[in-house]
C-alpha cells in the first residue's frame, strides 16, 4: 500500500512539539480560524456527521450522531467532557497525543465546543499521566494567552473555558456516566441511562463526552475536509445499510511480545498481521504469536489464524471479539499460557468493577476465585462452563448491567474459553486429574460484638 | 390514557400518571422483585433484579416486537403500547443469576439474623432462585459494626442496594452513610465523624431489604413470624404518624411505619419508633387504689364505677381535666359523664407537653414540638360541651378559689407533667380522681388512683395538628387490672355491653360539626376533618 503520511502524529518528532509556536508554525489553528470565520455551529456538526467519524475511545459510536442528540434550543449550559482517562489495558495512544501534540487535541476541543455550543469543557485526565497534565495545562494556558480560549475567541461571539480535572486511578471513570459522576464529585458509580447524557448529563445538563483521539480527528476533518477523511479507511459494507464504515486515520498502539512496540498511525483497516510485521518488526525472539488482544483488554483475543482481520470497526467483530476497541494491540507469543492471560484479565476487571451492579460485582469476583482455584491445581472442567456462563450473562449487551465494563470483563473470558478451550482443559486435566476439589478447612470468622 | 400489555394482560393507565414497570405490574398483581428501588428514593437500577423484557405493540398492525436485551423495570416508564414480559425464560434466568450472585458471598446467618421471615433475599431465593448452589461454600458469619446509637450494621450481609445511603442523602438530608471501597470489597460505613444519629435514622432498617442494618432495640428480641401487627397511630406528638404496632402475646416488640401518602408517607421518627418501652415499664400503675387518710386500699373494679359516681355526685361542683392523650371518644364520654353529674362542670384541657421546636424534614414528615396526639380533638370536644376551651393553667386559679370541689384528672402521660407546687394546689379538693400511667406528685395526692391504658391498649381516634382524624384500634390487652379509659367511662355512663368506640364516634360526629366528616368509615389514611368545615356551616351533612 502507498506510504501513508501521518497526520495525527505529524508533529511529535519536532522539538518542543507541545508548544504553541511550534504547533502554529506547522499550520495549527488555521482550521479553527477558518471555521469560526466561515461556518456556523450547525455546519460543523454536519461536517462531522458526513465524515462518519466514529469515536476512538472504544465504542466506535458515530460522533456526529452523538452530537445530534443534544436538544435544540436548550437554555444550557452545554458541557463537553474530554475523556482523557485512558485506562484500557494496552492503550497509551492518547498519552502520546497529549504529551507531544496537546494543541492538536485542544483545537479539536474548541472546534467541538463551537459545534455543540458548549461553553465549558472539562478534560477528565487520568491521574497516572503527570506529563500529560503538565503539557495539556501549559497548552491551555498558552491558548488563553493567545485568545484561542476565554471570552470572545478570535473576536467571535463564542467563549469557552477549559478545565483539567484529574482522576484518581479508577478504570470505571473512563466510562462516560462514571466520568460524569466523578466530575460531579461523587463516587464513580456510572449513572443509569435513560436519561442520556445528551439530555441530562453533567450536572443534569446536556453533555457530550468524547475521546481525545476523536477530538484530534475533528481538527483534521476541519483542516483537510470530509473528502480527505473518507479517502482513508474502510467504506461501509454494502450489505449492511446501518454500517457507517470505518473512516479516517487511527493510532494503533502496539505492545507485548514484539520487537518494536510503539504508537503507530495508519488508515483504519490495516490488518493485525500488517501491524505486527510491518510496523512492529515481527514477534520477538523469533517466536510465533499465539494470539493478540486486538484493541485493549476488553476486546478479548484474536488467534494467530485470525491475524488477517482488518483492524477497523467491523473486522474484529467478525472473529468474535468485542470490537475494535482502542485499536491497541498486545501480542502474546506461543509460550504465554492463556490461563495467565485469563487470570490477569479477571483480576483486573474484578479490581476495577465499580460494584453497584450485582452481575458484574459478583460475576467478576467469582471468576477470579474460580481461576485462582484452577491455577492452584483444584480446577474442574465444569468451571470452564461456569466461566463461560458468566461471560455470556454479564454486560449491557444482554442488558444485565448498567455499563459496558461488564462486557469488557466478559469478553476475555468468552474468547479465552471459546478459542483456547483445549489449552485450558489440558491444564485442568494435568493439574487436577481426579477432577474433584479438595476443600481446605476454613475458619469461620467470629462475629465481632460491639 | 395509555394501554400497557404486561404478560399478555392489558392495563389502562390514566393520562399524566408516570408509572415505572414495577408499579404498573403491581397494579395487575404481578410482583417484580427488586432490592434497590423504592418509590421515595432516586432510581439507581443497580441491583438488576427487576430486569424484564420490553417491546412495543404497533398501534396499527397490532404486531409485537420485543427488544433483544433486558431492561430494569424500575427505570422504565411505561408508555402507550409498551409490552412487558416478566415471566419468560430469559427473565427468570436473569433473576436467578442475580439471586445467585447475591448469595455467593452472603454469610450463612439466617438462624441468627433478625430479618429472617421478612427478608427479600430469602423470599426471592424461594420464589426466583436456583435449586443448586454452584459455587464453593465458605461458611462464615457476618462482621458487625455500629453505625449509630440505634442502628447496627452487619457488614457482610449487605447486598449494596444503597437504599440506606440514598435515604440519608435524599430524605433525612443528613448524609451520614456512604459506600467505601470498590467492587466486591465495598461496604457501607458512616462518613468519618458523622455517626448515623439523625431523628429519622431508624427508617434505614425498614429500607434495608436484608438483615444488614438492624435495629439495636429490636435485635434478637423476637422472630417476626411470631408477631402480629396492628394498624395504629403514633401518640408521641401532634403529627400522629400512621404506624404498625407489632406484638406477641400482648407485648410490643416493634413499631414500624404504616404507609400513609397523606401524612408520614413511608417513615416515622425515632421518638415514635422507640416510644413504646413505657408500655411495659414496671413502674406503671396497674391496680386501682383509694387513699383513706394515710392508708392505701386496693380496690376491686366490681362496684367501683358506682362508688366513683357516688363520690363525684357528693362533691357537687366538678371539673374534669381531659388529657390531650385521650382519644376523641374517651374525651367525649368523660365530658358527657361529668356534665351529667354537674351541668356546670368545668372541662379543661390537660397540660400539653411541649419540647423544643417543630422539626421539619421536607419530603418526609414534621416532628411536632407538641408531644401529645390529640389536643385538637380534645379541644373540639371541650368546646362542644362548654362553648370554649379552658386550659389547665386557667383551671388552677378556679381550684384555688374553692368553687370546684371534685376533679377527675385523666392522664396518660409518659413523662413528668406536673410539679410538686402545682400538685399541692389540688390538696384543698374534697375529691381528686387521677387516672394515669405512672405515679406523679398528683397521683400521690389522689383519693382515687386509677391505672390508665397505654396508647396501644386504647381504642379510638385521634385528630392531629392538621385536623386529620385517624382510627387507632387497640393492639394489645392492658395488664390485668387496668381498665382502659374508654371502657371505664362507658360503664360510668351505664351503657350496655362492651365499649364500642365506633358507636361513640358516630354519636360524636352527629353532635359536633367539627367531627362530621368522620361520619362514614374512616379510611386507613385518616380523614381531613376540614373538608366538612369549609362547607355550609348550617350543619347539613354529606
Amino acid at each position: 500500500m502507498p506510504t501513508y503520511q501521518p497526520v495525527l502524529l505529524a508533529n511529535i518528532h519536532k522539538e518542543d512539539s507541545h508548544k504553541l509556536a511550534v504547533y502554529e508554525s506547522g499550520g495549527g489553528y488555521r482550521a479553527l480560524r477558518r471555521v469560526l470565520k466561515e461556518k456556523s455551529p450547525q455546519d460543523v456538526v454536519e461536517m462531522v456527521r458526513l465524515s462518519n467519524l466514529r469515536g476512538r475511545g472504544g465504542a466506535g459510536f458515530p460522533t456526529g450522531l452523538k452530537w445530534s442528540f443534544l436538544p435544540e434550543g436548550h437554555p444550557g449550559p452545554v458541557y463537553l467532557c474530554v475523556n482523557a482517562d485512558e485506562s484500557e489495558p494496552g492503550t497509551f495512544v492518547n498519552r502520546v497525543l497529549m504529551e507531544l501534540d496537546p494543541h492538536q487535541v485542544i483545537e479539536g476541543i474548541i472546534l467541538s465546543s463551537y459545534a455543540t455550543k458548549a461553553r465549558t469543557a472539562y478534560i477528565y485526565l487520568r491521574y497516572e499521566y503527570p506529563l500529560s497534565l503538565q503539557r495539556m495545562q501549559a497548552a491551555v494556558d498558552e491558548c488563553y494567552q493567545a485568545g484561542y480560549l476565554g471570552k470572545r475567541i478570535l473576536g467571535r461571539d463564542f467563549s469557552l473555558d477549559v478545565y483539567i480535572h484529574r482522576g484518581a486511578a479508577a478504570y470505571v471513570c473512563g466510562e462516560e456516566m462514571g466520568l460524569i459522576e466523578s466530575l460531579e464529585g461523587k463516587r464513580a458509580w456510572p449513572r443509569i441511562k435513560p436519561p442520556f447524557p445528551a439530555v441530562e448529563g453533567l450536572f443534569r445538563k446536556p453533555t457530550v463526552v468524547n475521546n481525545v483521539e476523536t477530538l484530534a480527528c475533528v481538527t483534521h476533518i476541519a483542516d483537510r475536509g470530509v473528502e480527505w477523511f473518507k479517502s482513508l479507511g474502510t467504506p461501509p459494507d454494502p450489505h449492511d445499510p446501518r454500517d457507517p464504515g470505518s473512516f479516517g486515520p487511527k493510532l494503533y498502539g502496539l505492545s507485548g511480545h514484539v520487537n518494536r512496540p510503539g504508537c503507530y498511525e495508519a488508515p483504519l483497516g490495516i490488518t493485525c498481521r500488517q501491524l505486527i510485521e510491518e510496523f512492529g518488526g515481527g514477534v520477538w525472539k523469533n517466536r510465533q504469536a499465539k494470539a493478540v488482544i486486538p484493541g485493549g483488554l476488553s476486546t478479548g483475543l484474536m488467534t494467530e489464524a485470525e491475524f488477517d482481520t482488518p483492524l477497523d470497526f467491523s473486522g474484529p467483530l467478525k472473529v468474535g471479539c468485542l470490537g475494535l476497541g482502542t485499536g491497541c494491540v498486545v501480542v502474546l507469543d506461543e509460550t504465554y499460557p492463556i490461563l495467565d492471560f485469563l487470570y490477569n484479565s479477571c483480576r483486573f476487571f474484578a479490581h476495577e468493577s465499580c460494584g453497584q451492579c450485582t452481575p458484574c460485582r459478583e460475576g467478576t469476583r467469582w471468576a477470579v476465585e474460580m481461576i485462582e482455584r484452577i491455577r492452584a491445581g483444584r480446577g474442574r472442567l465444569k468451571d470452564l462452563e461456569l466461566l463461560q456462563e458468566i461471560g455470556d450473562s454479564i454486560g449491557i449487551i444482554p442488558g444485565t448491567t448498567i455499563c459496558g465494563l461488564a462486557d469488557g470483563a466478559a469478553w476475555p473470558i468468552k474468547n479465552a474459553i471459546g478459542k483456547f478451550r483445549d489449552e485450558l482443559e489440558d491444564y485442568i486435566k494435568r493439574t487436577n486429574p481426579e477432577g474433584y476439589i479438595v476443600t481446605e478447612p476454613v475458619e469461620a470468622l467470629a462475629a465481632i460484638a460491639d | 390514557m395509555a394501554i400497557v400489555i404486561i404478560d399478555g394482560r392489558e392495563l389502562e393507565i390514566p393520562a399524566r400518571q408516570r408509572l415505572n414497570g414495577i408499579q404498573a405490574a403491581a397494579r395487575l398483581g404481578i410482583e417484580i422483585p427488586h432490592y434497590c428501588w423504592h418509590p421515595a428514593l432516586s432510581v439507581v437500577g443497580s441491583c438488576r433484579m427487576c430486569l424484564v423484557e420490553i417491546g412495543n405493540r404497533d398501534a396499527k398492525t397490532g404486531k409485537i416486537s420485543m427488544l433483544p436485551k433486558l431492561v430494569p423495570a424500575c427505570n422504565t416508564i411505561v408508555t402507550d403500547g409498551m409490552v412487558l414480559v416478566t415471566d419468560s425464560q430469559k427473565v427468570r434466568q436473569a433473576r436467578a443469576r442475580v439471586e445467585e450472585g447475591l448469595l455467593l458471598r452472603h454469610p450463612i446467618d439466617c438462624p441468627i439474623c433478625d430479618k429472617a421471615g421478612e427478608c427479600c433475599l430469602q423470599d426471592y431465593h424461594f420464589l426466583h432462585g436456583q435449586d443448586e448452589r454452584r459455587a464453593d461454600v465458605r461458611p462464615f458469619t457476618s462482621r458487625r459494626r455500629d453505625v449509630g446509637e440505634k442502628v447496627t450494621l452487619f457488614v457482610d450481609r449487605c447486598v449494596m442496594c444503597s437504599q440506606c445511603v440514598r435515604f440519608t442523602r435524599e430524605i433525612s438530608r443528613t448524609g451520614e452513610l456512604m459506600v467505601t471501597g470498590r467492587g466486591a470489597h465495598e461496604e457501607i460505613d458512616v462518613v468519618p465523624g458523622f455517626p448515623l444519629d439523625n431523628k429519622l435514622s431508624g427508617n434505614v432498617v425498614d429500607h434495608c431489604p436484608v438483615g444488614a442494618l438492624c435495629d439495636k432495640e429490636f435485635l434478637y428480641q423476637q422472630r417476626v413470624w411470631y408477631m402480629t401487627r396492628h394498624p395504629g397511630v403514633c401518640t408521641g406528638c401532634a403529627t400522629g404518624c400512621s404506624i404498625w404496632i407489632e406484638e406477641n402475646q400482648d407485648r410490643i416488640y416493634r413499631i414500624r411505619p404504616r404507609e400513609n401518602p397523606q401524612l408520614n408517607r413511608w417513615w416515622i421518627c425515632n421518638e415514635g419508633r422507640y416510644g413504646y418501652p413505657h408500655v411495659h415499664n414496671r413502674r406503671r400503675l396497674i391496680r386501682p387504689r383509694r387513699r383513706d387518710g394515710g392508708e392505701i386500699v386496693y380496690l376491686d373494679w366490681t362496684g367501683l364505677p358506682n362508688e366513683l359516681a357516688g363520690r363525684l355526685g357528693q362533691a357537687g361542683h366538678l371539673a374534669a381535666v381531659l388529657s390531650p392523650h385521650l382519644t376523641c371518644e374517651e374525651a367525649y364520654l368523660l365530658g358527657k359523664f361529668v356534665r351529667g353529674l354537674d351541668a356546670a362542670a368545668w372541662l379543661a384541657l390537660g397540660p400539653v407537653p411541649v419540647v423544643g421546636q417543630d422539626e421539619r424534614f421536607p419530603d418526609a414528615l414534621t416532628i411536632s414540638a407538641e408531644k401529645c396526639p390529640n389536643r385538637r380533638g380534645v379541644e373540639a370536644v371541650i368546646a362542644h360541651f362548654t362553648g370554649r376551651v379552658t386550659t389547665f393553667d386557667q383551671l388552677l386559679p378556679e381550684i384555688d378559689q374553692g368553687g370546684i370541689r371534685g376533679v377527675w384528672f385523666s392522664g396518660g402521660y409518659k413523662t413528668d407533667f406536673v410539679d410538686e407546687a402545682t400538685a399541692r394546689r389540688f390538696e384543698s379538693l374534697d375529691l381528686l380522681v387521677v387516672q394515669d400511667l405512672f405515679p406523679s406528685p398528683l397521683s400521690e395526692r389522689a383519693d382515687y388512683e386509677l391505672p390508665a391504658a397505654a396508647f396501644a391498649e386504647r381504642d379510638g381516634s385521634y385528630v392531629n395538628r392538621a385536623d386529620r382524624l385517624q382510627s387507632a384500634p387497640w393492639a394489645i390487652r392492658p395488664p390485668a387490672e387496668v381498665r382502659s379509659e374508654g371502657s371505664l367511662y362507658w360503664e360510668l355512663l351505664r351503657r350496655d355491653g362492651l365499649y364500642d368506640s365506633r358507636a361513640v364516634l358516630d354519636e360524636l360526629t352527629r353532635e359536633a360539626l367539627y367531627f362530621s366528616a368522620a361520619r362514614g368509615p374512616v379510611p386507613e389514611v385518616g380523614i381531613d376533618l376540614k373538608v366538612n368545615l369549609l362547607a355550609d356551616a348550617s350543619g347539613s351533612n354529606v
